[in-house]
């Protein structure tokens, strides 16, 4: 049987996200560029067009910098209805002070967008969800969008066939998985008996806060508002202007009430909230799982897995790891073959490659929760980081370090080899050694 | 809309890219138009009208030349940079991203070769150099 996608050859993608849209948009993308005939389902219960939990795929919704400028270059350019906020800046908040950090080139780099249609109850209606516009691309280059929830995969006659409620069912020649990890369906996929064991994951806590377009405005204005806090178990924390809500976006391990109400109750993070803003008592909130390891075997035979149900990237840059995953699987697909051992050589290697980076991520936030608890390391950096932004420095090094942990814009192995260059550790242990001797409290 | 557009506002005449001067970016017009203007001594030539959507600057990635012409907003315009760095980053790791820029440059080849023979024939000279 042929391992290859010939003319009219079927592949089902399951998961209309960014991963599975992505996948199924290079898949047509490629297949055109040679002239082969094939036909992509996508499988998608969700409809991105309703607010509320219905139409939403659970993400802080922040698109990196080098994923919105590797999309652009693939001729993908994000409209103003689908970006809820342009960020140009973030500011890092820390107790012994807070600073402002812009983006290299003072532009609108990073896309602040709700994955589905936005919190419930949302008045601003002018606006298009992500993951609906990239589900739209990969439906404008031909793909079939299946509205139903997969019940069962299962084989036939070495092909994968998906079966879904009432009844409909249908054999691939390639199966896409792009579930993500928020869905009993990984299960599925354990039994098909391909050795596929789904990733480790953590859980985070994503809310939707409602100040209004104004508030908003005057307190984060187009800045991205990190934290860096003392608070065990807490690795991250993030407010994201988006029109008129508020993204709090917390990341760590297991985070549960007593950890978010410290978070809220931090005067940094107070410092930033409207005085009189109450919570309602109803308001969007959830608390998704994300991966934090990579799958075991995402690939066999005529069967791949893009995404978190595969490997992401740690904390950060989830929607630019669908990316990395979808076009090697889709290329690998069309221009290779879709055996296991095709994916192996040809798509592996990415895979392998965020893992690698991963490892890398693993340190730099080891080193930043050091500095989250001991103070004079807080001081130290945030008087690094001041003198730069104050001086408008040509090589902002822990500026660009920070910049690029945060949002997700450079590879962690690339940030690490960054921070531990001789000119940086000493500036830094300059610094730190002056928060100790001379502690005020620096600002940006 | 401006606060959720991605890139950078241009106004009416704001110079993006000057001819002459080295770049590490190309862009990527995200509304609005722009216009390409060559200049040779002292006498400005428009080249083109770029719109939404279109690329320029992107010789830039691949040689080490100054930029060889002059990019200016048409009204108000809109562009987002791609950085050289992060560009050719993923191009060694993913060569089908250059596939658009090729496309850019091959359609850009065109337009030049047909008006290369309009300006030979309008000065009646045959082009016997090119196939």
């Amino acid at each position: 049987m042929s391992m290859q996608l010939d003319n009219g050859s079927r592949a089902g993608v399951i998961g209309g996200g960014p991963s599975g849209s992505l996948l199924a948009y290079f898949l047509l993308l490629f297949a055109r560029r040679i002239g082969l005939d094939l036909a992509v389902d996508i499988f998608e219960p969700r409809d991105f067009t309703k607010a509320g939990p219905v139409g939403c795929n659970m993400c802080g919704g922040v698109v990196s910098e080098s994923l919105v400028q590797a999309l652009a270059a693939e001729g993908i350019n994000l409209p103003p209805e689908v970006v809820k906020r342009g960020i140009d800046s973030y500011v890092l908040h820390m107790d012994v002070g807070t600073v402002r950090i812009d983006t290299p080139r003072h532009e609108m780099r990073i896309a602040a967008v709700y994955r589905g249609a936005g919190p419930k109850g949302m008045s601003d209606t002018g606006w298009r969800s992500f993951d609906g516009y990239l589900l739209e691309l990969a439906k404008g280059l031909g793909a079939q969008v299946i509205n139903s929830r997969v019940d069962s995969v299962t084989w036939d006659n070495g092909r994968p066939r998906i079966n879904v409620r009432g009844g409909f069912s249908q054999d691939y020649d390639l199966l896409g998985v792009a579930v993500g990890v928020n869905t009993a369906a990984l299960k599925l996929f354990e039994e098909m008996g391909i050795g596929y064991k789904s990733p480790k994951t953590t859980n985070t806590y994503i809310s939707e806060l409602r100040w209004g377009q104004d508030l908003v405005e005057k307190h984060l204005g187009s800045s991205m508002h990190v934290f860096l806090l003392n608070i065990p178990r807490l690795e991250f924390a993030a407010l994201i202007p988006k029109g008129e809500y508020v993204t709090l976006c917390l990341l760590g391990h297991d985070i549960d009430g007593p950890l978010i109400r410290s978070f809220l109750e931090a005067p940094p993070v107070r410092e930033c909230f409207p005085l009189d803003w109450t919570q309602p008592e109803e308001f969007c909130h959830c608390s998704p799982r994300i991966s934090i390891s990579g799958a075991a075997h995402p690939f066999a035979d005529r069967v791949v897995f893009v995404g978190d149900s595969g490997i992401t990237r740690l904390y950060k840059d989830g929607i630019g790891a669908a990316y990395r995953t979808a076009k090697p699987a889709a290329r690998t697909a069309i221009f290779r073959g879709v055996a296991a051992d095709d994916f192996r050589r040809y798509f592996w290697p990415a895979c392998r490659a965020i893992a690698s980076d991963n490892s890398f991520g693993k340190v730099v936030f080891a080193v930043t929760r050091q500095i989250q608890q001991r103070r004079y390391a807080r001081r130290g950096v945030l008087r690094m980081v001041s003198r730069e932004q104050r001086a408008r420095n040509r090589n902002p090094r822990m500026s660009m370090v920070l910049w690029d942990t945060f949002t997700g814009s450079a590879p962690y192995q690339d940030i690490f080899m960054r921070a531990i260059r001789p000119f940086f550790l000493g500036r830094l242990m300059l610094d730190v050694a002056s928060a100790v001797v001379a502690p005020g409290k620096g600002t940006g | 809309m401006h606060i959720r557009a991605l890139g950078k506002v241009y106004e009416d005449g704001a110079t993006v890219v000057r001819q002459g001067e080295m770049g590490d970016c190309m862009f990527v017009i995200q509304s609005g138009k722009m216009e390409v203007v060559r200049e040779d001594e002292g006498k400005e030539t428009r080249l083109s009208v770029l719109g939404s959507g279109d690329v320029f600057g992107e010789m830039a990635l691949f040689d080490r030349q100054p930029r060889s012409a002059t990019v200016r907003a048409l009204g108000q315009a809109r562009a987002l940079t791609v950085d050289k760095k992060t560009f050719l980053r993923r191009v060694h790791e993913d060569p089908s991203l250059a596939f658009r820029i090729l496309e850019n440059m091959s359609k850009r080849i065109r337009s030049l070769d047909g008006e290369l023979a309009q300006l030979r024939s309008s000065l009646g000279q045959p082009d016997n150099n090119r196939t």
